[in-house]
């Protein structure tokens, strides 16, 4: 029996009052695949996550999660999807090991299996020392994991995660990415909203980038680049004046520039040959850099400007 | 070295849509195990023990010893601490149902939000409600369990009488705690609280829980008849004297609708404010 899409959306709407969302989008996220929505605060990630996770109704369109409609068919989609919301929202009265006992009830998972799973995902998740405590008393990066360890309570047949690292130090994140890539191995079919880059080009097979409520983008994370940017990026500073003043004189150097408010990038396939012409024109520069392209530039050529703002 | 724990394909295509068979007892549960590992809870229970014994002696005795006996509407006299002492049985049941359903409630729904995450799963807004209610039902028979055996061993209710009292008590439970939700969902902050506070205790006051109502000035009685207390009161009141009569059975009947009009109310609230 050929795998039908975990998820497919076709033209999908969410409108709260007036203002649109999501502006009909279109995706197939296929079993196995470890799919990331790659856009800015606002961009209908989330919302799209909630669609899926049918706990919002979606205004227009249609969707499937795993063969059934989430609007009619809520409790039998959520029952064999594992969700990490963006702010954890952990039971904050019980200890870690409740919290996953308990959240496995909701599923109709017997006691025993329920304790002898959470017991299991305590140790993968290596929070098995802090099993009695109080989740107030967990420090970011181990609530951070409690909860993707929850979102797996009931062997879900797709993850969804929002943010997942949103908030974390680079020590808790790259805990966090290991077992992310552990569960990429496994075949789970893994759904994650992002709005780092490197957290997309490392974890993701296909990215789906989205910007004000509709997919401006769709690949893999190398193939966005080849796609959309080329090979090398060459940055320039100047000691004096604001790039927008003097960017022109840098046109035909390479083959396109993107102007920002502290220097101008010049996309070119070969950097060095820039820089090199740049020097000939006796610029006062302050700085060049010559770097490969990166999912940075594919979302600022798509969009006109940087994906996260300072 | 880990084995990742999560379905393979194997495991996946075997395992039909799991159907959880009670889903709002799952969330029961949950209340259980919070209740069952937090000291808290235990302290509150004692606090209620010692609250009623109080309450007791003190109407009951204290007062009682200086109004005398009070005479019912159908002519028989009963001394005043057997008189008042089911009137405050039905007024504690109201107050744990409302200490549930309306502060933990709404402390869970706005503030540890743990139903954002349980919405998750195959449970439903209803679930959660469903749940709720089962949960402040059982704290209300707890409290009148001990309520009543405070009252038993003062004398001021038979024996025969008690497997007729507790289910009064669960509906006065399950109006107010339906009710409860209902105005938990439409609380904004804490302040709030003080409002609920006022009510509980006009209501406490002024529904025949210290005087019979059929002394009160007769438009009185009319706004009496809007306090769901009231209908509690003369529910379990009958009951614990063995006074009943189908006037009784309209009291009731009072407290299932209430009960009905609440759940339907707060379902459908629950509803719209958890599912956006």
């Amino acid at each position: 029996m050929p795998h039908p899409p975990a998820v497919r959306a076709t033209g999908l709407v969410k409108t709260y009052g007036t203002s649109t969302v999501v502006d009909g989008i279109d995706f197939e996220i296929h079993p196995g695949e470890f799919v990331g929505f790659l856009g800015p605060n606002g961009a209908g990630k989330s919302t799209t996550m909630r669609m899926i996770g049918s706990v919002t109704r979606r205004s227009g369109g249609d969707l499937a999660v795993l063969g059934l409609d989430p609007s009619t068919d809520g409790p039998a989609v959520r029952s064999r999807l594992g969700v990490c919301p963006q702010d954890d929202l952990l039971d904050i009265e019980l200890s870690s090991l409740q919290n996953l006992t308990t959240y496995a009830r909701y599923f109709g998972i017997s006691r025993t299996e329920s304790r002898s799973r959470a017991l299991e995902l305590l140790d993968y998740m290596s929070l098995s020392d802090r099993a009695q405590d109080r989740v107030a008393s967990l420090s970011g990066g181990m609530r951070r994991r409690l909860t993707i360890a929850r979102a797996l309570v009931n062997r879900p047949d797709v993850v969804l995660l929002d943010e997942p690292t949103t908030g974390l130090d680079p020590q808790a994140r790259h805990l966090v990415w290991e077992r992310l890539y552990a569960l990429r191995d496994s075949g789970t079919t893994v759904v994650l909203t992002t709005h780092f880059m490197d957290e997309a080009e490392q974890l993701c097979d296909r990215l789906l980038v989205v910007d004000k409520g509709t997919v401006v983008a769709s690949g893999a994370p190398r193939e966005l680049i080849d796609r959309y940017a080329s090979s090398e990026v060459v940055e320039v500073r100047l000691t004096h004046g604001r790039p927008a003043e003097w960017a022109a004189r840098l046109d035909g150097l390479g083959e396109r520039t993107e102007v920002l408010p502290d220097r101008v990038l010049v996309y070119a396939q070969d950097g060095d040959a820039v820089a090199a012409a740049l020097e000939r024109l006796g610029l006062d520069v302050s700085s060049v850099l010559v770097r490969r392209s990166s999912l940075e530039d594919v979302f600022l050529r798509l969009t006109g400007r940087a994906l996260v703002e300072a | 070295m880990t084995q990742t724990p999560v379905a393979d394909d194997q495991r996946s295509a075997t395992r039909a849509a799991a159907t959880v068979r009670y889903p709002a007892l799952a969330l029961t549960e949950r209340n259980v195990v919070f209740f069952r590992s937090g000291g808290a809870y235990w302290w509150l229970a004692l606090v209620g023990l010692a609250e009623a014994t109080a309450y007791l002696l003190g109407m009951g005795w204290g007062v009682g010893s200086l109004v005398g006996p009070v005479t019912l509407p159908d002519g028989t006299s009963v001394p005043y601490a057997a008189f008042v002492a089911p009137a405050l049985l039905a007024t504690a049941a109201m107050d744990t149902a409302l200490a549930e359903s309306v502060v933990s409630f709404f402390g869970k729904l706005r503030f540890a939000r743990i139903y954002v995450p349980i919405l998750n799963t195959p449970l439903r807004p209803m679930d959660v409600a469903v749940g709720e209610l089962v949960w402040t039902l059982a704290r209300v028979l707890l409290f009148a369990v001990s309520f009543v055996a405070v009252m038993l061993t003062l004398g001021l209710v038979r024996p025969s009488a008690v497997p007729l009292v507790l289910p009064a008590c669960l509906l006065v439970g399950l109006a107010f705690g339906a009710v409860g939700m209902v105005v938990a969902t439409a609380l904004r902050s804490w302040q709030d609280f003080d409002l609920v506070g006022a009510v509980q205790f006009t209501l406490f006051m002024f529904s025949g829980t210290f005087v019979p109502v059929s002394t009160y000035p007769g438009w009185l009685q009319w706004v009496v008849e809007l306090s769901p207390l009231y209908h509690g009161i003369e529910l379990v009141r009958p009951l614990a004297l063995g006074t009943a009569s189908a006037a009784t059975l309209g009291h009731a009947a009072v407290l299932v609708a209430v009960a009905g009009v609440g759940f339907v109310l707060a379902a459908r609230r629950m509803h719209r404010t958890m599912y956006s």
